[in-house]
């Protein structure tokens, strides 16, 4: 199970990269691995608000549906359309493969550090 | 195996029409098609082997041990089918008068009291078709409820994370927003989280009762307090009425409305596609608003009714009928004490086997009692042999059983949900806890052997990934 050092992590296994007030918003390794293979991503729209542990897409793999919640607030200005076609690159490259670009973003306070992450998903 | 479009060869039809006996007539020729259908063309002989094939690739409750968790897929006595085939009940049509089909109203009439009974409600609506209709239904009868009060901020309503997922699907369907509660430890609502989820937003609570561990929630009273003293109302999802019925009422417990799976519960086949049906249930507060019509007993004499501010119409006539009447045969035969023996022996059934498992399976909320079905957890399992849920379930076809249902609820990770229902005998329990234990062992010996099944199936493990992905739901004749 891998977590970068870069990431900042939700408790229910999204990651955030920040750059600036620009985050990117993804599953992790252990959110892909416990869902499995991944047949459906449904993504909201570009301009769409989301709010910091409020659910923001939902995914369905071959075991479950599930919501996906946002580390951050602020404005939606992009999404990984790839995925409608190819939702199986989570799968692939977890940390490569954004879902949402959040603009004006705000971190949520209680996100975790990879080291505090990679212990909660030892603990599960 | 072959499309019956894969064995068609032409010129080899099957003459099986009668000669015309009536003169012949064209059409206009805006009404002819402008080439010929493309039928398939097979001899009799191998249309016959080809739908015997067929069945021989499919298994049912006919064929052995059934043992799908929330499915209730029990035996359903054969007589009811011969009963609900009868002419008087078969050949009847929705458009005739109610005067000429006055025993089809007093089945529907009677049966509508006897699930009233059943459920602790005060009225019933037989139109709803299947269970998650019947959700949608009850869910409208909420809103409908809230906003003749001039009470339009209640938009939302609980559902907990054991819940079946068909609860948080008729929500958004019936335009509320869902607010997930988390289960305690011991598998019931959270009291704490509920209480902060509730407010003047709450338009009413969505609860399987037993829920979906197979536990029957003992703070259920209290919960519904809870949800009434906000202003919501209690939904019951009747998923899971099996093991309670005519012992305890949702009614009783404080529910306001409910639905029935009869399909389930009630003695129709299932599984297949349908038809099903979901009876609503409601209490007086709701029976105003109930979808039109309904069937009142005038002195004797049955009529149909619109009531006050019915919601209109959920489906076309009056619902599935032939379901409403194997449903009123088997509750007739049972009786009140057939109806709590059956539940009782659900209860019993569930707790022998989960009992006789729980020195090698992990059950994680195994410490109570269960009511009609336990959950196993694989993931010790996996942990030791790299043998999943999934492979375990695949194994299991190998010896003539169907698989548990997999992967549900969703708070438990590996999961395998067996209700073995009350129509099981002590022998077939006791052949399936001896495969089950069997498999077990198989896991520690020659992991790789249970991961490779099932050995000896029709079909094995087809990918489910691309069929999700890229589903070929219709077939294309080659150009």
């Amino acid at each position: 199970m891998q977590a970068p050092e870069n990431l900042k992590y939700t408790k229910t296994h999204e990651w955030a990269s920040i750059d600036g007030d620009v985050a990117k918003v993804g599953l992790t390794d252990y959110a892909q691995d416990q869902l499995g293979d991944l047949v459906f991503v449904n993504l909201p729209e570009v301009g769409d608000a989301v709010e910091a542990g409020e659910a923001f897409a939902d995914t369905e793999s071959v075991k479950a549906v599930s919501e996906i919640y946002s580390p951050v607030t602020g404005e939606i200005s992009a999404i990984n359309e790839e995925l409608f076609d190819a939702p199986e690159l989570i799968n692939q490259d977890p940390y490569g493969t954004w879902l949402i670009e959040v603009s004006s973003a705000e971190l949520a306070d209680d996100l975790l550090d990879a080291a505090a992450y990679l212990e909660l998903c030892e603990a599960e | 195996m072959k499309l019956v479009f894969d064995i068609s060869k032409p010129g080899r039809s099957s003459q099986i029409l009668p000669e015309c006996d009536v003169p012949e007539v064209m059409p206009d020729a805006a009404f002819l098609r402008q080439s010929a259908p493309a039928l398939p063309e097979i001899p009799e002989v191998e249309v016959d082997r080809h739908y015997n094939e067929l069945a021989q690739e499919v298994f049912g409750v006919c064929d052995g041990f059934y043992p799908l968790g929330s499915c209730t897929m029990k035996y359903s006595p054969k007589v009811n089918e011969t009963i609900a085939a009868l002419p008087g009940f078969a050949k009847i049509h929705p458009l005739q008068p109610a005067e000429s089909a006055q025993g089809a109203l007093q089945v529907m009439s009677e049966l509508s009291s006897a699930l009233a009974e059943i459920t602790g409600m005060d009225a019933v609506s037989l139109q709803p078709a299947a269970g998650a209709h019947g959700e949608y239904t009850g869910l409208l009868l909420i809103r409908e409820y809230h906003l003749s009060r001039g009470d339009t901020a209640r938009t939302k309503i609980i559902v907990p994370d054991s819940a079946h997922g068909t609860n948080p699907a008729s929500s958004v369907m019936a335009g509320f927003e869902v607010v997930n509660v988390v289960s305690n430890a011991e598998g019931g609502v959270d009291l704490d989280g509920l209480r902060e989820a509730v407010g003047p937003d709450t338009a009413g609570l969505m609860l399987t009762n037993p829920n979906t561990l197979g536990l029957f929630d003992p703070n259920i009273t209290e919960i519904c307090k809870i949800i009434h003293e906000a202003g919501g109302l209690c939904y019951y999802d009747g998923a899971n009425l099996n093991p309670i019925m005519g012992v305890m009422r949702p009614g009783d417990m404080g529910f306001d409305c409910v639905h029935v799976n009869l399909h389930k519960t009630f003695s129709t086949p299932h599984g297949g596609g349908g038809p099903g049906a979901g009876p609503v249930g409601c209490k007086e507060l709701l029976a105003k608003f109930l979808p039109t019509p309904v069937v009142i007993d005038s002195e004797g004499r049955f009529e149909l009714s619109r009531p006050e501010s019915s919601l209109g119409r959920m489906k076309a006539f009056y619902g599935n009928f032939s379901v409403m009447v194997k449903a009123l045969a088997y509750i007739k035969v049972l009786g009140a004490e057939g109806i709590a023996e059956t539940a009782k022996a659900s209860a019993l059934n569930a707790n022998y086997m989960m009992r006789k498992l729980d020195d090698l399976y992990f059950m994680p909320y195994g410490q109570a009692p269960c009511m009609h079905e336990f959950v196993m957890d694989i993931a010790p399992l996996e942990h030791e042999t790299g043998c999943s849920a999934m492979d375990v379930a695949k194994r299991l076809l190998d010896f003539g059983m169907h698989a548990p249902t997999m992967y549900f609820p969703l708070i438990v990770h590996e999961a395998l949900m067996v209700e073995p229902t009350e129509t099981e005998s002590r022998e077939n329990l006791d052949r399936a806890i001896e495969v089950l234990r069997q498999i077990w062992q198989e896991c520690h010996d020659d992991p790789e052997f249970v991961k490779a099944s099932p050995h000896d199936a029709a079909i094995g493990r087809p990918d489910e990934v691309t069929a999700a992905r890229h589903p070929v739901v219709r077939w294309i004749p080659e150009a």
